[in-house]
């Protein structure tokens, strides 16, 4: 069963479809190519948040729709659940 | 074969209309009771209170009457009744709703009082509400249907499936011919440069850019912080969308891929020829489709994440989710669940054509979850304090 959806191949992040465990090992699909990727999840992953596909440094990009969505504020590992506690928008 | 003929109302002017209300419309706060008294003495009608009207200027003050004009011409509405403090500035309303060729007739306060207006008024009203009970529908085209589209209370399933669902029946809808709208000018915020270059000419990129960049401005000069307070709402961390940027690019999905648009209308104003166009709203759902409304869009496709309820009096709001949680815990709010994409059961193009589906059946007269909840948000803009 796929449990998240990533929306473009090079995008860094999967949105959860349903609730994912910390340590499971999630099963999730690429919308573009329909390729399967599978990520260990470090965190608890609610419903339509977001779950790191590779690690980001600090200052870094999150890249989703294909596009930087915002500045990496605290460094986050692959597997682990990317929100505003590690992600900040650049603007405003 | 989707059906794109519908039952609708063709009015005087042969904009085509898919409710048959007759309003009654107060030119300022202090005619909400007497509207709201009508509306009770006669059956079949609806008050639409709102809190402005007085004292306003400027481009505050023709945004207002573009408003109020553009409520009482929408082709959702069979005639109107007009009530106001005082004659002149009811009669700009009058005499612009008239233009339409719709029956309308102001009254107003000032030395009559609010009970002798309410009796003439309510006479009026009662004319107007048997008139238009003998009006037909007739068929016409799905094309004839101006629909205006925003999302609300969004969350990471609204960039994922309702608001691609959106922009595939959007898509599907310029194709044929039809009139179609968005806009939510600062909440592009982060995916402008996208935005520009969707726009069908350089002109059209152009003054999208300068209506973005005076917003964008606006809201740089009045922040108190970063903005991340109320851009992305609580509803929206909550549902896991974390930064505007994230948002906006879902935000755009509602465009779809392949229609561009072809200008930018000032808020409430309303476009001259067929394609998408860009409006220059507030992302707040009540303004927005206020304004949608006045411009006269006759329906409206609203995707959720978390749950917005929003209504309009007189624009059928019809609402969409694909978030699970969502449509189990409020499905009273919801017309169409499309959260089936989430789980690789059906496509973005079965779902467009399913959001058709309902459009159809909305013209046809099927009552929206927010017309039978009773949610009537009419919101005007205000640019600015009242002198």
């Amino acid at each position: 069963m796929i449990q998240f959806l990533v929306h473009e191949k090079t995008d860094t992040v999967g949105v959860a479809t349903v609730d994912i465990q910390a340590g499971e090992t999630a099963e999730g699909l690429y919308m573009d190519t329909q390729d399967k990727v599978k990520v260990k999840s470090l965190d608890d992953i609610p419903l339509g948040h977001k779950v790191a596909l590779k690690d980001h440094p600090v200052d870094g990009g999150v890249i989703k729709y294909g596009h930087d969505i915002g500045k990496v504020v605290a460094g986050i590992k692959t597997g682990e659940h990317v929100h505003i506690h590690n992600l900040k928008t650049r603007r405003w | 074969m989707r059906d794109t003929k519908v039952m609708a109302y063709r009015r005087e002017n042969g904009r085509v209309g898919i409710r048959n209300h007759v309003v009654i419309l107060p030119l300022d706060d202090l005619s909400n009771a007497a509207c709201e008294a009508v509306a009770n003495n006669i059956k079949g009608c609806k008050a639409i209170p709102h809190a402005y009207g007085r004292l306003q200027f400027g481009e505050d003050l023709r945004l207002f009457f573009r408003t109020m004009i553009g409520t009482g011409a929408n082709p959702n509405v069979a005639a109107v009744v007009v009530i106001g403090i005082e004659p002149e500035w009811t009669n700009i309303i009058v005499d612009g709703i008239a233009e339409t060729g719709k029956p309308v007739t102001g009254f107003s306060i000032e030395r009559t009082g609010d009970i002798g207006t309410i009796a003439k008024a309510s006479w009026k009203a009662m004319e107007y509400v048997q008139w238009a009970s003998e009006l037909s529908r007739e068929a016409c085209d799905l094309s004839d249907i101006w629909v205006s589209v925003k999302c609300g209370e969004s969350d990471t399933t609204s960039g994922l499936a309702s608001n691609p669902t959106v922009g595939n029946a959007i898509d599907k809808l310029v194709d044929m011919g039809a009139v179609c709208s968005f806009g939510e000018t600062s909440e592009i915020t982060g995916a402008e440069e996208v935005c520009r270059n969707r726009a069908a000419t350089t002109e059209a990129g152009d003054a999208f850019m300068e209506t973005f960049n005076e917003y964008n401005t606006f809201i740089n000069d009045n922040k108190t912080d970063d903005l991340s307070g109320s851009q992305p709402t609580k509803g929206n961390i909550r549902g896991g969308l974390t930064t505007i940027e994230e948002k906006a690019y879902g935000n755009l999905q509602k465009i779809g891929r392949t229609s561009k648009y072809i200008g930018v209308l000032k808020p409430a104003e309303a476009p001259d020829g067929p394609g998408l166009w860009f409006m220059d709203t507030s992302s707040a759902a009540g303004e927005a489709v206020t304004l949608w409304a006045a411009a006269g869009f006759v329906a409206h496709f609203f995707p959720t994440g978390q749950g917005n309820i929003i209504g309009n009096p007189i624009e059928p709001v019809i609402k969409l989710s694909a978030n699970p949680l969502t449509v189990e815990t409020m499905s009273e709010h919801i017309d169409y669940d499309c959260s089936a994409i989430l789980k690789g059961e059906m496509t973005l193009d079965q779902s467009g054509g399913n959001l058709l589906d309902m459009l159809v059946r909305t013209c046809n007269g099927r009552i929206t979850a927010q017309e039978v909840l009773g949610h009537e948000e009419f919101i005007l803009t205000k640019l600015y304090r009242s002198a």
